[in-house]
């Protein structure tokens, strides 16, 4: 019997769960069908369960709120507010007693007869109990059906996988030095496959949704508004980003306050909004993101603002800045005054956020975790807060370079490119002592790594490479280095306080050879280094693309097929891997589809035969606007491109063979993949044909997938076809006479003046159009 | 059961830290520098394949720079805050029971060691300056700033 009840318990858990996002989502659209019926399915599930059990007080309750709902399905009742209210301080109620039942106590006292006679149509609304914050985190982090595991066992497990990736390659080195039987390399590979797969599991066990930190967050600003007589809307995005599992519960407690505080200081009550001339219903919107080593989360609110000057006022008055001090501090440092200790610009006390206390706590807890909050507002127009947190223990995708003999390594997602220093359409100056590098047309800051580290580097300058950063949320630079290394995928640990304190470093991390790395931080050298940052929002935005770089050595994922075929995917085009149970793979529209979460993909390599039962495990590839599921079997290893390609005589899945770690592999063209999986619908009979001049992986792996599902053939310059239209990179030189058009791309999104016809590269809508209109201008 | 504690050498003076704690002794080979930050960070070494930061025990205590080109240094790992540090020393001793409470040094000492003292606690080997390994990791500058 006990054993039931726990089931039931968790059961129950489980689901109320899951339906926090829900009743909220119902009470804005109580028109909401499936909505109300998941509701409807809970209450229906735990009257079901408790005449079982002889839980009367539960059944009643229960009971009442399906009749009620009952009616609702039927259109027999309007869902009002009232009504919502009523149901959900039911579910509140039921919530309580399973916690209850789960503690073994007594049941919660109160009488429910209240709760069911608000129930009934026109009754008063209850008020609904309130659900403090400390409520919604235990609720939410009462994970069911599973088992608790300290974080310092798998800390301690990822380590030790570490150190077996470690050790592997160095086995590796020594196999590779000395002469091997083939059953001993083949024993070898076996062994690796299973530790980079081991690897893979053990990470994902540290990682988590950032859903779970937001689910709960719907239901809290209802409560909040309800209780404050305001009206707001909450808008959540990017709760797929994946995030340390101990990182989440870390910033739970300053999500919870900045977005208290956005609620109760920032939006208005509807009356003032109307006036200032906005919706009543005021908009917060909490979106996450991963940047490079960072997840970044945005809480912003279209509310009244903070007002800088009152800030400033009350710093002087309470003594944290002098008035000399005041004078000369810029927008951005007036509003940073609201991390100190002890003010606050609200003019009343409320239960809600207090007064005063708060956000130098938010921020203490925040750093405290190796990360940053910064503030923006405009006064009268919102505020808009950001918390950048590191990705800790984390596997991440960087490169090495080398200064004066020393490595460091550089997050890959921040990279743009990488150019020779003396290569062609690249030029370096030195103008009243600062670096000056044009990369093809483009001016960008140049910041010397031997430089700013103090270092003695002997490599002339003009032989140094130029890394291309693009830090997060900041502009461009370049980074001149001695030589680049490697690709490598580095685990990552936060360094030591005193090492943070230079502000240029990441975190450290062990190469292969169990020497310590450093990892830099981009935007720390933009700094130090003086590079001036234009905070332009949209630009950081926009240009979120995925990481792309440049170098002969192109990483790929190997891997084994269903099939058993040994192949290799561009790492650029995984976004990443997924496990879905074979059940949700069907064959529909004419091709195998995979539903992965909410999207539902078209699925490659894999034939229905193939799939069999259990689990399957595909890669989710993304050309930056498409997804497209391919199936595997395991993932063998990471590698590089280094040896020749052997292209296939025909187009098809495979684009040819290469000898990766020293056995052959085809390689997949993700290409192919995206033109005939997602593009095929909007090929037309007589292909128009496209120039794309000049090899960048940019153009290979993110345009051309593009210009292909817009019905183009992809050629390059090699080719001697006539092309429709041609596609270029601003500042590069064309060829005369190549085609009736050239569409430009430029790699900001502003325009460059008025008469800059040249496109934003990720401006999809009007690369589309272009495209288009270049086709329809061709003779019939 | 009285505290035990690690007897070291830094800068010929034989002092004691808290053997509670020193995680290990460790013996540093290669040492990667960490350009840029603090003096008394010698840099970064993993010789049991973590990472740990290095710490100067002379820089820390500004009695002048501990030689590290000879190659083989001896150092005490001690973990603060969740990261962990190697404090390099001269020599290390032995693991000896305090005797007595710290209690004040009234006499006139270094500022370095002024510092990072936490007092004079009794010994077997007579009197040793009891050394507090926070003060000794964060330097003279951050007692600066604060």
């Amino acid at each position: 019997m006990d054993d039931l009840i726990a089931d039931f318990v968790a059961e129950c858990r489980e689901m109320l769960e899951a339906l926090g996002g829900e009743i909220v989502a119902w009470e804005a659209q109580p028109d909401d069908r499936a909505r109300l019926d998941s509701i409807f399915r809970f209450v229906h599930t735990v009257k079901g369960n408790c005449g079982f059990f002889e839980f009367p007080r539960l059944e009643a309750l229960s009971h009442a709120a399906e009749d009620a709902l009952a009616d609702v399905r039927a259109g027999r009742r309007h869902a009002d507010g009232a009504l919502v209210s009523a149901v959900l301080a039911i579910i509140d109620r039921i919530g309580e007693m399973i916690s209850a039942i789960e503690a073994g106590e007594d049941m919660p006292a109160g009488d429910d007869s209240m709760l069911i006679a608000a129930l009934a149509p026109g009754a008063e609304g209850v008020a609904a109990p309130v659900v403090t914050a400390a409520d919604a985190a235990t609720r939410a982090s009462a994970a069911p059906r599973t088992i608790r595991l300290s974080v310092e066992l798998l800390d301690r497990v990822m380590s030790t996988v570490s150190d077996m990736v470690l050790a592997r390659n160095e086995l590796a080195r020594r196999l590779r030095e000395s002469e091997t039987d083939v059953p001993v390399d083949g024993a070898f590979e076996r062994l690796s496959s299973i530790i980079a797969e081991m690897r893979d599991a053990i990470t994902r066990t540290r990682m988590q949704r950032i859903e779970n930190l937001f689910v709960g967050l719907p239901r809290m600003v209802r409560d909040l508004s309800a209780e404050l007589g305001k009206q707001v809307l909450v808008d959540i995005e990017g709760g797929d980003v994946e995030l340390d599992r101990e990182m989440i519960e870390m910033i739970r407690d300053p999500l919870t306050h900045i977005i208290r505080n956005a609620v109760d200081h920032g939006i208005e009550k509807p009356a003032d909004r109307l006036k200032a001339g906005k919706r009543e219903i005021g908009v917060l919107s909490v979106s996450a993101r991963q940047s490079g080593n960072q997840i970044l989360i945005d809480i912003h609110d279209d509310g009244r603002g903070i007002d800088g000057k009152k800030l400033v006022e009350k710093a002087i008055s309470s003594g944290v800045v002098t008035k000399e001090e005041a004078a000369t501090l810029s927008p951005r440092d007036q509003l940073a005054l609201i991390f100190s200790a002890g003010l606050s610009t609200a003019a009343e006390v409320t239960a809600i956020s207090g007064r005063g206390v708060g956000m130098d706590v938010v921020r203490s807890n925040v750093e405290r975790i190796g990360g940053i909050v910064e503030v923006d507002s405009k006064l009268g127009e919102g505020t808009r807060m950001t918390l950048r947190v590191p990705l800790t223990l984390t596997i991440i995708p960087a490169l090495t370079v080398s200064i004066a003999g020393q490595h460091f390594a550089i997050p890959r997602s921040a990279i743009e490119e990488i150019v020779r220093a003396n290569g062609e359409a690249v030029t370096l100056e030195h103008l009243g002592g600062a670096g000056v590098a044009t990369i093809r047309g483009r001016r960008v800051p140049e910041v010397s790594l031997a430089a700013i580290l103090g270092l003695d580097s002997k490599v002339d300058e003009q032989d140094r490479r130029l890394v291309v950063l693009r830090p997060a949320g900041g502009d461009v630079y370049a980074l001149s280095v001695d030589r680049i290394h490697d690709h490598e995928e580095l685990v990552v640990k936060p360094a030591a306080p005193a090492i943070m304190a230079t502000g240029l470093y990441a975190g450290t991390t062990l190469a292969d050879d169990g020497s310590p790395i450093l990892l830099m931080d981009p935007a720390g050298i933009a700094q130090v280094g003086g590079v001036k940052l234009e905070m332009q929002e949209r630009t950081a935005r926009i240009a979120e693309g995925p990481a792309e770089v440049v170098s002969k050595a192109t990483p790929v994922l190997l891997f084994r097929g269903l099939d058993g075929g040994r192949r290799a995917l561009r790492l650029a085009v995984v976004d990443r891997i997924e496990e879905v149970p074979a059940s949700s793979i069907k064959q529909s529209a004419g091709q195998l589809r995979v539903q992965v979460g909410d999207a539902i993909l078209p699925l490659a390599g894999a034939t229905a035969e193939q799939l069999g039962e259990g689990k399957v495990r595909l890669f989710r590839l993304n050309d930056g606007g498409y997804e497209v599921g391919y199936a595997f079997a395991e993932v063998i290893d990471f590698a590089s491109i280094e040896n020749e390609i052997i292209h296939a005589d025909r187009l098809g899945e495979v684009s040819g063979v290469s000898l990766i770690n020293g056995q052959p592999a085809e390689l997949v063209d993700a290409h192919w993949l995206f033109a005939n999986y997602v593009g095929s619908a909007s090929r037309s009979k007589e292909q128009l044909v496209c120039l794309v001049p000049g090899w960048d992986p940019w153009m290979e792996n993110m345009l051309r997938p593009l210009v292909e599902a817009a019905g183009y053939r992809v050629i390059d310059d090699a080719d001697e076809e006539r092309a429709d239209v041609v596609i270029a990179s601003v500042g590069e030189d064309l060829p005369e006479e190549s085609s009736n058009k050239t569409i430009w791309l430029r790699p900001e999104p502003e325009p460059n003046g008025k008469k800059d016809d040249s496109i934003y590269r990720y401006d999809r809508a009007g690369l589309l159009m272009a495209l288009k209109s270049a086709g329809a201008g061709r003779g019939k | 059961m009285n505290e035990l504690l690690l007897i070291v050498t830094i800068a010929n003076e034989r002092v004691a830290l808290p053997a509670a704690a020193v995680e290990s002794v460790v013996e540093l080979d290669t040492l990667i520098p960490v350009p840029r930050a603090a003096p008394h960070v010698a840099g970064l070494s993993a010789p049991l394949r973590s990472v740990l930061t290095v710490i100067d025990c002379m820089r820390s205590l500004e009695l002048g720079d501990t030689d590290c080109s000879d190659g083989i240094r001896e150092a005490a790992v001690v973990e603060l805050d969740g990261h962990h540090y190697a404090l390099i020393v001269d020599l290390v001793e032995d693991v000896v029971e305090a005797l007595s409470e710290p209690s004040p040094v009234r006499a006139a000492m270094g500022a370095g060691w002024e510092r990072v003292s936490q007092g004079i606690v009794e010994t077997e080997n007579g009197p040793l300056l009891l050394i507090d390994v926070a003060a000794l990791i964060a330097g003279n500058e951050a007692k600066a700033a604060a």
